[in-house]
């Protein structure tokens, strides 16, 4: 293993990184699920998931298990080779491109190598993320053919002619950060947005001389379409053509699916942290006035370990009160050495990262608790007359205002 | 054997394999992902000569959108499998000499090409180069041939164009 590791140290280091962010990245898609039901819940005034653990929090877990031992249905006269590719593509093409986001600024040192908070820091970063969201067209489209049966094939076509259309918007929508940025690293264009002195206010969104704001809307709206979200989720409406793309499919193939979209929400949210809102960078300058919010992660970490503590000892039953309280202890103990010197730097950048994650996340569970979903020629009629000329517009406004600026 | 020589096999390989599946299956959606391995593959060989703008591009644009298209044209017209005709028993005596023969030329004329001036050298920032010649030296020919495609478009829609 050693004489490995000599050898060949960055594939060794990559493949302890894949193998650590694999699990991380499972851990959350699935309590991701568990997110998005208690907050749709709580929009419509119900409690979600609450039995299997305190406030659900097992309900993951049970969800997983039952994918695992259902039986796996294939239907007659299925294209079985496509029908078995289809819903890995759709999972493998989405847990890819998480492997390009970097998380944070600072290296770690992984026996004894220094390597940056990403497995892959490519040069044509952005692109690729691009290229792979491009084929994740063929798990829908192959899913709804392979399944020889009627409201599939539906839902695929329709897929495949919404994705392609809002993929030309989301190309285009984020050329005006490029031009920005002059880069497709995406280090690189978080660096771009660095300053000291104004904070967010030279995030990509507000950037001089041209704020993306408008590139922004374009972006998201694109994004949320491609990922076949509410109120964009025609391929599988249910109302209209049961499940769309995924009906034939059960057990651990649906879930694949499933950990696929939501592995994309991920992916999305963390474009537009990178793209538009500054990435790993804090939102406050770095004046002795705001030296504080360096101690926000662990006051944050810490209220809500309080909270957990509390909650968990009024609550009725014994294991809910050893398990909340315990995990409120352990969010405190978390809080205590987060604000340890040389972690303290180190935590910055990964906590204004994910929390804008997170905070987009929770935007993709609004909207689908809020909106309805549009009509087939409504979306047709967004994409390619509303949403691909505006992000056009943008495009020359942002380079006419960069040439202006350069003068 | 470098590593870059056994990935370079290891693609070049897949990349025959997948052109003889496209040939070689019945059915034409298995034709279409046979040639999106192609294309794939053919993006990781551009990779590995350090064109990294050209991989991606091949992928956004081949993979990710036109072989989305032709995928999606076969689904809509729910082709099923091709059948032997008279025709096609046909091409198979005169395809082969003629394949044969294409292939020939093709090695005549790529062992009389001249070598390559200077090895191709990955550089720090090969998307600007790209970017210059492409808007500077060969932006005439480039934007003829976005007219070609405009029109091309123009002429779908004419087409396409229901008679009121």
């Amino acid at each position: 293993m050693s004489a490995f590791l000599v050898q060949h140290p960055l594939l060794v280091v990559s493949l302890i990184k894949v193998a650590v962010l694999m699990f991380l990245m499972m851990t959350a898609l699935a309590y991701l699920t568990w997110f998005e039901r208690k907050v749709v819940a709580h929009i419509q005034s119900r409690w979600g998931p609450y039995r299997a653990g305190p406030h659900g929090l097992l309900q993951p877990l049970a969800d997983g298990l039952k994918f695992l031992f259902k039986e796996g249905v294939t239907p007659e006269g299925a294209d079985k080779f496509v029908y078995y590719l289809a819903p890995f593509l759709s999972m493998s093409l989405a847990l890819t491109a998480i492997a390009l986001i970097p998380f944070g600024p600072k290296d770690i040192s992984i026996l004894g190598h220094r390597t940056p908070l990403s497995i892959a820091d490519l040069n044509i970063g952005l692109l690729f993320l691009f290229a792979i969201t491009s084929l994740s067209v063929y798990g829908v489209a192959l899913a709804g053919w392979s399944s020889n049966s009627k409201y599939p094939l539906l839902g695929a076509l329709r897929s495949s002619a919404q994705m392609v259309s809002y993929e030309l918007s989301l190309t285009m929508s984020v050329v005006g950060v490029l031009l920005l940025a002059g880069s497709f690293n995406l280090r690189e264009i978080i660096a771009a947005q660095y300053d000291p002195r104004w904070g967010f206010l030279r995030w990509n969104l507000f950037a001089l001389p041209m704020p993306q704001v408008v590139g922004f809307l374009c972006f998201f709206t694109a994004a949320v379409a491609e990922t076949n979200r509410l109120p964009f989720d025609l391929p599988e409406a249910e109302s209209e053509l049961v499940a769309g793309f995924h009906t034939e499919y059960s057990s651990f193939k649906f879930a694949m699916f499933f950990l696929g979209e939501y592995a994309s929400m991920v992916t999305v949210s963390c474009l537009a942290t990178i793209l538009f809102f500054g990435g790993w960078l804090s939102p406050f300058a770095e004046t002795p006035i705001f030296a504080w919010t360096r101690f926000l992660p662990a006051a944050l970490l810490g209220v809500a370990g309080l909270w957990l503590l509390q909650d968990g000892l009024r609550h009725q039953k014994r294991l809910a009160r050893v398990v909340l309280s315990m995990l409120g202890l352990m969010l405190g103990g978390v809080a205590y050495l987060i604000t340890r010197p040389g972690v303290l730097d180190f935590v910055q950048g990964p906590f204004w990262f994910l929390a804008k994650v997170f905070a987009f996340l929770f935007i993709y569970v609004w909207v689908r608790g809020t909106l309805p979903r549009f009509r087939y020629d409504q979306l047709m009629a967004v994409g390619w007359k509303l949403l691909l000329p505006v992000s056009l517009a943008n495009v020359l406004l942002t380079s006419f205002a960069i040439l202006v600026a350069r003068r | 054997m470098t590593v870059q020589l056994v990935i370079f096999f290891l693609l070049a390989g897949v990349a025959v394999a997948g052109a003889l599946s496209l040939i070689l299956q019945r059915h034409p959606i298995h034709s279409a992902l046979s040639l999106v391995v192609v294309m794939m593959a053919l993006a990781g060989l551009y990779l590995l000569q350090g064109a990294e703008f050209i991989a991606a591009v091949q992928i956004i644009v081949y993979a990710g959108a036109i072989m989305v298209l032709f995928v999606f044209v076969i689904m809509l017209l729910n082709a099923g499998e091709e059948e032997r005709t008279n025709l096609s028993r046909m091409a198979r005596y005169v395809g082969l000499p003629l394949g044969t023969f294409l292939l020939l030329q093709l090695v005549f004329w790529i062992r009389r090409a001249p070598a390559p001036a200077a090895a191709l050298s990955a550089g720090p920032a090969p998307t600007r180069k790209l970017a210059m010649m492409l808007f500077q030296d060969f932006v005439f020919p480039f934007e003829l041939t976005s007219i070609l495609i405009l029109i091309a478009i123009l002429g779908a829609l004419v087409l396409a164009k229901r008679e009121s």
